[in-house]
């Protein structure tokens, strides 16, 4: 059976930049994508040096806001801060919450970490609901649509974030938006139990603690944050900034998670633990390295098998694995 | 590209094959007579049956282990299966194969309350997993129609989705980590957020393609301390689809937003008595959640966005009866379609919300012309569109008229920049259509995915990608397994 086009299909266009990029990425030298370079080592090969590498910028600018969709479309070296200026102008905001504000759209999709707000914001993957990619061969491709609800095919959006530009990379992408809530705060309290503050309250975006301190991020309405700022368990809690959240950042597994009730952050983290503020509901610490085990045998393998189907030749941000 | 001459081929070798997973599954759980084989032969969908090799019904990941090596021993194809609700023939079984059914391995194994995560086994029902976290004020969020006898692990091959995933995400949203017996037999988790690809991610929703789903780590979600539940009539389609956008637009994400048309009011209505009226062209089912000393102004900038869009009444419902009186109107409506006739075919596809309104005119336009009953109930919120076309298979030509005009719908909705499916998922039923809104450039990638997964095409094989689209690892769907 032959393929057939479609005219929805053939009538897909993209931004004129989007074809630059296509060309610049070409189908035969070693590339990568620079974005603000906040999170630059991620995933990189200490050992792998190699200056041939062509090094370029992926589209920069909001193609396009649909406030009625909920949705945004931006070139993925975009910086978030001019996401979120045009988004503001619709009354939306949408949560890649990078710590650094002159990170790119693409960079923090492609590292795949989920802001602070991720308790009522969800992970930040699931923010994708479109990819425009260009992968290995130079063929631009996309991946998902710009849909809420899609389960047409295998869920290529999933892959490609966290992929650190080693599979395909972003040129674009629709981003899935919400209301800026009317409220949205901070508010800190000393000596509380924040897994009993986690109880105490209904949505939250945040709760960060760090051994003593508990800070609870809020968003809403007036009558619902107020509502939420009532029921927060001990206490007092007083309205503040957010806390400095350090950007170094490991994931934790439930079992150390509760190890941090009982024991002293010494203990559970290591003798040299430092300033730490753990991400309570969301598995995460920041301020603190803790290796992540070896991926088991058959895991190890699925990946390295995604990347060579992916990306035969290792030309896509060589010196770089997100394993 | 790919060696899969094994596949298929091995008809004469049932008994060996019998033989050897009866040594390693207890006998009364490998099924061979033909009766009961019959009940595997489809699935919910309206494709024709077809006889299994072999059903296997394990009781844990060793035994999934163990039937996936034998079956890759003897050159047999496998198709995962969790309770056979799926609508777009994914558990349909091709090829002879073993069947993995997964129902009985359906116990919540860990629940961990601080953290609202639960390991549970695939075959444990989508509403039995939140009763039994309801105790810990907790629930599981992805809530199908089906969910009274939809299982996780099918859940998690189809991402589906359901009602309350307008606020709160499908099923890829709720699963953090997966434990997969892969096609080759090897056991693994996926699911490291800081380690590696999404594998996780591409395997939920992948149909069978990539393995079977042994247990799955849910993401758990608080009990929503306040509810209110909403019911707006209007007298146009066109009004109600222009109050989702108004609802949309404040500041107020529902939970839900459900629409049902005029069609499945009439339907509906007379035997779950929850008061819908039957006059109405639309109703508009919407529900908020939040703190109770939080709620009201929400429902109040709901109703009235409703009201300035056209709804005659904005009805709130007073008491938790009363919500759920509501929720079963909505949820049992394709029970309720067995009063006007005996058969229908239900489809699923997305389209941007603004284009709502539009598609609604296409789809009842076309059915009109091909002359069959169509009722529509939804989920407006999330623009993903459930056409219910309703007829009596025993009428000469029926069959074809549903099926070209099922096929015109989901044209309509790729035309208005919608896509095939929002969370029935591809299967068979649409897998031809995939080239509608994938280039063959896109299409060559979902084959390489699975291919990561399955180099050698035994996992629910033909399945979800159209054949052509590849290097000939995939095949046609048999002639006739339409209806």
């Amino acid at each position: 059976m032959g393929v057939v086009e479609y005219p929805a299909l053939a009538e897909r266009v993209a931004s004129p930049s989007v074809y630059q990029f296509v060309e610049a990425v070409g189908m035969e030298v070693p590339v990568r994508v620079v974005g603000a370079k906040t999170q630059w080592n991620i995933g990189r090969r200490a050992e792998y040096q190699r200056t041939d590498i062509r090094e370029l910028r992926a589209p920069d600018g909001v193609v396009d806001v649909q406030p009625s969709e909920l949705i945004v479309r931006v070139g993925a070296g975009t910086p978030v801060a001019d996401v979120n200026v045009a988004l503001a102008e619709v009354g939306l905001q949408c949560p890649l919450d990078p710590l650094s504000p002159e990170a790119t759209v693409g960079g923090v999709l492609s590292v795949g970490h989920s802001g602070v707000r991720r308790l009522r914001q969800g992970h930040l993957r699931d923010t994708v609901l479109e990819a425009l990619y260009v992968s290995a061969d130079g063929v631009l491709r996309r991946a998902g649509a710009p849909v809420v609800k899609n389960v047409t095919g295998f869920d290529l959006p999933r892959l490609l974030v966290g992929s650190i530009g080693t599979l395909g990379l972003l040129a674009e992408v629709v981003l899935r938006c919400g209301p800026i809530p009317a409220v949205r705060g901070w508010w800190r309290a000393d000596g509380v139990d924040p897994w009993l503050v986690r109880r105490s309250v209904f949505r939250p975006s945040s709760i960060l603690w760090n051994g003593t301190c508990t800070w609870v991020q809020l968003e809403g309405s007036h009558a619902e944050v107020h509502a939420e700022v009532q029921s927060l368990a001990g206490g007092p809690w007083e309205q503040c900034e957010g806390p400095a959240v350090p950007s170094e950042r490991s994931t934790i597994d439930a079992g150390l998670a509760k190890r941090l009730r009982t024991e002293e952050p010494t203990a559970v983290f290591g003798a040299t633990v430092g300033e730490w503020l753990a991400e309570i509901g969301a598995g995460i610490v920041h301020g603190v390295t803790i290796a992540a085990p070896p991926l088991a045998a058959p895991v190890l393998n699925l990946n390295r098998r995604m990347k060579d189907a992916f990306d035969p030749t290792g030309r896509l941000n060589p010196g770089v694995l997100p394993w | 590209m790919s060696d899969t001459r094994g596949v298929g081929s091995g008809l004469g070798d049932d008994d060996a094959l019998v033989v050897a997973l009866r040594r390693v599954v207890d006998p009364k759980r490998v099924l061979v007579s033909a009766f009961e084989k019959a009940l595997y032969a489809k699935d919910a969908s309206a494709l024709s049956p077809t006889e299994p090799g072999v059903v296997v019904l394990p009781v844990s990941t060793d035994e999934v282990q163990a039937i996936v090596r034998i079956a890759n021993d003897h050159g047999r194809a496998i198709t995962p299966r969790g309770s056979g609700t799926g609508l777009a023939g994914g558990a349909v079984p091709l090829e002879r194969p073993v069947v993995i059914v997964t129902s009985k391995m359906n116990r919540v194994l860990e629940v961990d309350v601080d953290e609202r995560t639960a390991w549970v086994e695939p075959g444990v029902l989508n509403l039995d997993l939140s009763r039994a976290v309801a105790e810990h004020g907790l629930h599981y969020a992805p809530d199908p129609s089906s969910q009274q006898v939809c299982s996780i692990g099918g859940n998690v091959g189809t991402n589906a989705g359901g009602p309350h995933c307008l606020a709160h995400g499908v099923t890829s949203a709720h699963t953090i980590a997966i434990e997969v017996v892969l096609p080759d037999g090897s056991v693994c988790v996926l699911g490291n957020d800081d380690a590696g690809y999404d594998l996780r991610g591409i395997f939920v929703g992948s149909e069978g393609t990539m393995g079977i789903v042994t247990k799955v780590c849910v993401r758990l979600m608080v009990n929503p301390p306040a509810i209110r539940t909403l019911l707006a009539d209007f007298t146009s389609i066109r009004d109600a689809s222009a109050a989702v956008s108004a609802v949309i637009a404040s500041g107020t994400l529902p939970a839900a937003l459900e629409m049902m048309d005029a069609n499945c009011i009439k339907a509906v209505e007379p035997w779950a008595k929850a008061g819908l009226p039957l006059d109405a062209e639309a109703v508009l089912l919407i529900e908020i959640e939040g703190v109770p000393e939080g709620i009201e102004p929400s429902v109040a900038e709901i109703r009235d966005r409703c009201l300035s869009s056209g709804a005659r009444t904005v009805r709130v419902a007073s008491s938790a009866e009363e919500r759920a009186l509501l929720w079963k109107a909505r949820k049992s409506a394709f029970g309720a379609i067995a009063n006007i006739k005996p058969d229908y075919y239900l489809h699923d596809a997305v389209v941007p919300r603004s284009r709502l309104v539009d598609v609604m005119e296409s789809v009842i336009e076309i059915a009109a012309r091909h002359d069959i009953i169509v009722l529509n109930v939804f989920h407006a919120g999330d623009g993903n569109l459930h056409p219910l076309l309703v007829f009596d298979g025993r009428e000469p030509g029926v069959l074809d008229r549903v099926h070209q005009a099922g096929d015109e719908i989901v044209r309509a909705c790729v035309a208005a920049g919608g896509t095939l499916s929002g969370e029935h998922g591809i299967g068979l039923e649409k897998k031809d259509l995939m080239p509608l809104v994938m280039t063959e450039a896109e299409l060559a990638h979902q084959v390489l995915v699975r291919t990561v997964f399955d180099p050698h095409g035994r996992c629910n094989p033909t399945k979800v990608l159209p054949a052509g689209a590849t290097c000939g690892e995939l095949r046609r769907v048999p002639e006739g397994a339409w209806v």
